[in-house]
């Protein structure tokens, strides 16, 4: 069933009222989510959603009007709306708004999806969940949980321009959780990261986790934690997997490069850059190992789709090439006041939330090493993966991540197993002092990612194979 | 332009007609609870001292919850038409039925009356506790919210303003088989701002169950005062430092202890820090979750829970001892006792949380404040007494390095000062800091309590903190946030 016609008719009525531009999203969204905790089910859950969302431009003031109802009285009254609250942004008005010129693009897009997450029985997922649990609690694990996630989405989207394009988005993604308890304090191991594996994908991805596999491994490395020295203090090299080194490009980079934070559009929530549009070409941003790409049309990773919410194609670009800042993430909107000449990366999470910068799939391309060869290479230093902990300040620079398990690197070879590792620094100084990466490289999917007021979750992908960085400091204690 | 948004009784009809199809679907033997939210939020923001983003949206959303024959599924659909409910109802008999078995069911709230507070505000009329509700506030429009913003950004006298105004109206109502039936509606009103001077940002921030209470002139006024005391920032050497935390500071302590150590789900599986009736706070530190208001304020949420469960009061400490955390039902008949009424979606994976806490103030000061002052009027006197230590307005994306001890690292944010012999001597850069929050509130090291507790948003979500400043022998400051 199309929707195209109810989101046609609330442009319609938004230009009627006024707007110089207009488009909408009519979105309709099934989701499914179970966890289970000690081999027992612990929550079922499904939910359906629907309705459309407006976007006017009057003058230079945007508004933006969102309603659950997709009869056409409602689409004409949430355009109409829309268009109002335009007009009321006014009163504090800024420069005059352009947008990057994009061709009307009349489209169909879906992801690859070999087996339907909706179509797979609960008693199945159930039992994987249960079978997870129990296998983690039978080698030791004092507490042990496991989830799944599937979010499937169709959008139809029409601008005033000539857009009518419909997507149809299918993601799932899956974990298991074991933890073990000390004499006060709490150690976790994650498969096969911390929040769970997550693509854009069919159960394949959930399948290809094996997380009873892998459970009874994550419950003894849980426990093996609780008398695993800490992590030493001071400068050393530090090689990172690929799951942590997912989030340093998703914290350190990714967040960095969205031009409306550059702009100054995010200042009073989630922060500004530490970037200038200036430097954009000549910026060092790190070593010559380091090539960023935005990449929304990588098959599988969670950050994929056809066309953004404001109807750009996917495509692929730089971020950073040879280490030299080179592109950002933007909407047509920031793109122009920026003078750049593309956008593609806004998005938003609802039909009731305003599209707004953010990533897709941002990653690392590979290097010539593998991680045994990383390894082999290095005489002193500490091994970190699966992250525990992340925080960075408002300006993208100051980092500091916790990670679930660490160990010591000696003449070469995995040591000792390490507690309670953390690193921290700056982030170029961080990047550039990259000199050894991986092509063993991992599509990991962020499925939280906290952006906007009113809050919006995003799900974004990140490439990411081990690297090694030098002089980084580790060990930070409470 | 008003929002047609304002109505009474018709949740609480959706309600009953969904337990009424759960019983022709699966029968009577069918356990159902039914939340029906009606909520609208419509927010101005602005950046670069002008409004880019405006928006507002309003919806229904139906949740259902049900446990048949052993076994538990919850649904939940924004479509509450006669298709669309009954749509809900099947698709959730028929995940119930094809799940494993639930050993942990525990059961339905039975028929309870709404606790009576003289801070609430929300009930519909038929509960009888209709008074309060703002009905300006539910009803602002897009030029009220725009109002409040200009006067942020005159009152900033020329610098870079950003931030929001937000006006959020729920109307709520739960039913469920075994009888229970209750109705309330909320609204607030938050404004949350920055303005920037030469690199330097203050904040100003302030929620209120009244759209009229918030005067952006005052707080654009606030903030710009307090940019303007930190330019030219220095850099301190890391360290142990004594600190005054300014109420937004200290309302990041709350949010995280409410998160991570009152969770009910935390505590049962021995992760909180929490242990009851222990004295693990120093003695002038009291904590009570106000889910239906308090004295003369509006009551921030609705009076129940999405189990049915009547909210009211929740000590969490007194006078320093640890008496209580949040449950729901599953998480309070895993610890052996009741649910404090935190039931949400997600708390029976992430466990209920207390999201209205209010830290005691302090008597009043005896000494006038300076209204003028970048200083929070509250956190004077506790600078005064302070013979060199930090002011710290803010703090930024703080995470738990361990739940069990809740030692947490982040950053500094929108104000650090150097103080000395009770002055405020120079404006410090930001820095990261690691530190236990219940060892910085244990016995000895809280040295004074700010008199007031301001009423401040949640950066993210709809709770809301009541915060004093706070004066603390102690606080790990762990590096500068420039390396």
């Amino acid at each position: 069933m199309s929707h195209f016609d109810e989101a046609s008719a609330a442009v319609q009525a938004a230009l009627e009222a006024g707007a110089r531009y207009a488009d909408c999203r009519v979105m309709v969204r099934r989701g499914e989510s179970m966890s289970a905790r000690d081999g027992d089910i612990e929550d079922v859950g499904s939910g359906e959603s629907a309705g459309l969302g407006v976007r006017a431009l009057v003058g230079s003031s945007w508004g933006f009007y969102a309603v659950p109802d997709l009869s056409d009285g409602a689409a004409r009254a949430a355009g109409r709306r829309a268009a109002q609250i335009a007009a009321a942004s006014a009163t504090v008005p800024g420069p005059p708004v352009d947008l990057v010129p994009a061709a009307a693009v009349e489209a169909s897009w879906a992801n690859a999806c070999e087996i339907d997450p909706l179509e797979v029985s609960l008693s199945a997922k159930g039992d994987l969940l249960v079978g997870a649990t129990t296998a983690a609690k039978q080698a030791g694990a004092d507490l042990a949980e496991a989830a799944y996630q599937v979010w499937d989405t169709r959008k139809w989207f029409v601008s005033s321009e000539g857009h009518r394009i419909d997507q149809h988005t299918r993601e799932c993604g899956a974990g298991v959780w074991a933890s073990a308890f000390g004499d006060g304090e709490i150690q976790r191991r994650s498969w096969p990261s911390y929040g769970g594996q997550y693509g854009t994908s069919g159960w394949e991805l959930v399948e290809s986790l094996d997380l009873i596999g892998n459970a009874p491994r994550m419950a003894e490395e849980a426990r093996a934690l609780l008398s695993a020295p800490l992590c030493p203090s001071g400068e050393t090299t530090l090689v990172l997997g690929g799951e942590q080194l997912a989030l340093q490009i998703h914290e350190s980079v990714g967040h960095a490069i969205e031009l409306d934070r550059i702009l100054g559009w995010e200042a009073a929530f989630a922060g500004t850059s530490w970037l200038d549009l200036s430097q954009l070409g000549s910026l060092r941003y790190g070593s010559e190992l380091m090539n960023i790409t935005i990449d929304p049309g990588r098959p599988g990773a969670l950050g994929s789709f056809g066309f953004d919410d404001e109807g750009t194609p996917a495509t692929k670009r730089d971020a950073v090439r040879d280490g030299i800042w080179v592109g950002v993430l933007a909407g047509r909107d920031s793109a122009a006041v920026a003078g750049l000449d593309y956008a593609g990366s806004v998005r938003s999470d609802g039909w009731a939330r305003l599209p707004m910068v953010r990533m897709t799939n941002v990653g690392l391309e590979p290097g010539p090493h593998t991680l045994d060869e990383i390894i082999a290479n290095t005489d002193d230093g500490v091994f970190m993966d699966v992250n525990r902990s992340w925080s960075i300040d408002d300006r993208r620079l100051n980092f500091q991540f916790g990670c679930e398990i660490g160990y010591e690197i000696k003449n070469g070879k995995l040591g000792r197993m390490l507690r309670n590792p953390t690193y921290t620094g700056i982030g170029p100084k961080f990047w550039q002092s990259m000199d050894m990466l991986s092509a063993e490289t991992v599509a990991w999917g962020t499925p939280n990612c906290g952006k906007g007021q009113p809050g919006q979750v995003g799900h974004t992908g990140h490439p990411a194979a081990p690297a090694r960085f030098t002089n980084v400091r580790v060990g930070v204690r409470g | 332009m008003s929002i047609d948004i304002i109505r009474t009784g018709a949740e609480l009809e959706l309600a009953a007609r969904v337990v009424e199809l759960v019983r022709q679907v699966a029968g009577p033997g069918a356990e159902a609870e039914v939340m029906v939210r009606h909520d609208a939020e419509a927010l101005t923001r602005f950046a670069n001292s002008m409004i880019h983003q405006n928006v507002a949206d309003a919806a229904t959303n139906v949740r259902l919850r049900l446990h048949l024959d052993g076994r538990t599924a919850a649904g939940a659909t924004t479509l509450v038409d006669t298709d669309g409910l009954r749509g809900l109802v099947e698709r959730t008999v028929a995940a119930a039925r094809l799940s494993p078995p639930d050993a942990t069911w525990p059961g339905l709230t039975s028929p309870t009356p709404l606790h009576r507070s003289s801070g609430h505000h929300g009930s519909g009329e038929r509960s009888g506790l209709d008074f309060g509700f703002d009905e300006a506030t539910a009803r602002a429009d897009p030029a009220e919210r725009a109002g409040r913003v200009r006067d942020f950004v005159r009152a900033a006298g020329g610098l870079e303003t950003a931030g929001y105004c937000r006006t959020t109206y729920s109307s709520a109502a739960f039913a469920n088989s075994a009888g229970q039936s209750v109705e309330g509606r909320t609204a607030e009103a938050a404004m949350d701002g920055i303005a920037r001077a030469g690199g330097a940002d203050g904040v100003a921030r302030l929620a209120s169950g009244r759209l009229g209470d918030l005067d952006g002139a005052v707080l654009g006024a606030r903030a710009a005062a307090k940019a303007r005391a930190g330019l030219d920032p220095v850099e301190l050497p890391p360290g142990h430092y004594e600190v005054v935390l300014e109420p937004e500071a200290v309302a990041d302590l709350l949010d995280n202890f409410s998160m991570f150590g009152f969770n009910g789900k935390a505590y049962a599986q021995k992760q909180s820090f929490a242990e009851l009736e222990a004295e693990q706070f120093d003695p002038s530190v009291t904590l009570i979750d106000e889910p239906l208001g308090s004295r003369a304020e509006h009551a921030p949420g609705l009076p129940f829970d999405d189990e049915g469960t009547p909210r009211e009061s929740l000590v969490l400490v007194r006078d320093g001892v640890t008496k209580a955390v949040a449950h729901d039902r599953s998480s309070a008949a895993e610890a052996g006792t009741t649910s404090t009424g935190h039931a949400s979606p997600a708390s029976r994976t992430w466990g209920p949380y207390p999201s209205h806490v209010r830290m005691e103030a302090a008597p009043a000061a005896t000494e006038p404040a300076d209204p003028a002052s970048p200083v929070a009027e509250s956190a004077q006197p506790l600078i005064a007494r302070m013979r060199r230590g930090l002011l710290i307005t803010d703090l930024w994306y703080t995470r738990v390095l361990d739940p069990k001890t809740l030692v947490i690292t982040g950053l500094t944010r929108n104000g650090v000062w150097l103080v000395e012999d009770g002055e405020v001597t120079g404006a410090v850069s930001n820095m990261r800091f690691t530190q236990s929050y219940p060892q910085a509130l244990a016995n000895g090291q809280v040295l004074g309590i700010g008199s007031e507790s301001i009423l401040l948003p949640d950066r993210w979500s709809g709770t809301r903190y009541a915060a004093p400043a706070l004066h603390l022998a102690s606080w790990n400051l762990t590096g500068n946030a420039s390396g």
